[in-house]
């Protein structure tokens, strides 16, 4: 991992918000703590501070002083609708643009998206 | 209690010629900093005055808010490791690891425990080692010193890929258990990258950049398209290939959302510059400016 580009920390914000969307980590868990993830990823534990402070920004983790990080009760409610609201412009707009360039028409796409919509019925 | 480090309008003159001109440059304590240079650029020079080894021909050297020079109370806790660890040769491994008991940090149980797990021979004498286990020992005696402020210069030399890892892991173990200001000098920037907190690049004599290794990260991109559309952006190229009607160009800053967008619409991919790229580029002895 941590080589496309993407700062690191958010990297480490990233997959501590997917665990949270999968449900490995289940709200008010205790997430593991900052040299806990500096030793595991081999990184500097500043590092794995700026991804917590982070996601404390954001709602998701919350502070214990002297106890530790925690996942905010509602943090996987608040991602899952997070992730709604980008899947278009993060998924779609990228599929319709490499649609374009390769000259796929846009309808073909929405009648393999009704394929896919049967098949999973 | 870990030591800052503060060097303010420093020289060093090596006869006429400058090794270092009129150089600024603070170093928070506690963390893990990351010196990136070219052979010469002036990184030992720079570390061997913050050690005292050297005096500065002008400016002020402070190590923990004092001058470090002559004052061995702040000296006795600074490590400054170069490859090849500066051994007696004639002296054997364990006397030699003795020998840094004159630091009141020192801690020689723990130089024993990474001696038996770097498989460095106590018996042996310096003279008889191979050049990786030379530069093991140097390590050792680095990490061991317990020193508020540890700078290590190219000790990686010499050490092969898995001991250079297990060496980092070690180093980042210790700064945990003790957080320290460590100073890593290298040419192997990648696989440091991770470890650092901040990065200092050198360049003929002076301090070129100095950052967050966040700000490296995101500083360069790479953009690779058709020719005149990469030309099309108007971007500043601090290195370019072509081939055929395809061209790569690198910058040095950070894209903005507006220049991505129509980087994307034109066809043109972009991906990120390593920081050995990027340290590659910005010191190009052809480039001018930074």
């Amino acid at each position: 991992m941590f080589d496309d580009g993407t700062p690191i920390y958010r990297q480490i914000a990233d997959q501590i918000k997917a665990e949270i969307l999968n449900g490995s980590l289940e709200p008010g868990g205790k997430v593991m703590s900052t040299n806990q993830y500096a030793a595991f990823y081999q990184i500097n534990p500043a590092t794995a501070q700026k991804a917590f402070r982070e996601l404390v920004d954001e709602g998701v983790l919350y502070k214990q002083r002297g106890v530790g990080m925690f996942v905010a009760d509602d943090a996987r409610d608040r991602l899952a609708a997070d992730f709604r609201e980008r899947f278009f412009e993060r998924v779609l707009a990228p599929l319709v643009r490499e649609a374009r360039q390769a000259g796929i028409p846009l309808t073909d796409i929405i009648d393999y998206l009704r394929d896919q919509e049967g098949a999973l019925k | 209690m870990s030591f800052s480090v503060n060097l303010r309008n420093v020289t060093l003159k090596y006869g006429a010629e400058d090794a270092l001109a009129d150089v600024d440059l603070d170093l928070e304590a506690g963390k893990i900093y990351g010196l990136l240079g070219r052979n010469g650029a002036g990184k030992t020079s720079l570390l061997s005055l913050i050690a005292a080894f050297r005096r500065p021909t002008a400016g002020d050297v402070l190590v923990g808010g004092e001058p470090v020079w002559e004052n061995a109370p702040v000296v006795s806790r600074v490590a400054l490791i170069r490859e090849g660890g500066d051994f007696d040769d004639t002296e054997s491994v364990k006397a030699t690891i003795e020998t840094g008991q004159i630091r009141p940090s020192f801690d020689m149980a723990y130089a024993l425990k990474l001696a038996d797990q770097f498989e460095v021979p106590l018996k042996k004498r310096v003279s008889a080692l191979s050049r990786g286990k030379r530069s093991v020992l140097a390590a050792i005696c680095g990490l061991a010193a317990r020193a508020e402020l540890t700078m290590f210069d190219e000790v990686h030399l010499g050490m092969d890929a898995p001991t250079r890892d297990a060496f980092y892991k070690e180093l980042l173990a210790e700064y945990m258990d003790r957080p320290h200001t460590v100073v890593l000098s290298t040419h192997l920037i990648d696989e440091v990258a991770n470890y650092l907190e901040e990065v200092v690049i050198v360049d003929r004599g002076r301090i070129l950049r100095h950052a967050d290794i966040e700000a490296f990260q995101g500083m360069g991109a790479t953009l690779t398209g058709p020719a005149d559309a990469v030309d099309a952006l108007g971007l500043a190229a601090l290195a370019e290939q072509r081939l055929g009607g395809t061209k790569s160009i690198t910058v040095a800053d950070a894209l903005d959302a507006g220049t991505r967008q129509r980087a994307a619409a034109a066809g043109i991919e972009v991906g990120p510059v390593g920081l050995q790229d990027l340290f590659i580029h910005l010191t190009d002895p052809n480039r001018t400016g930074a």
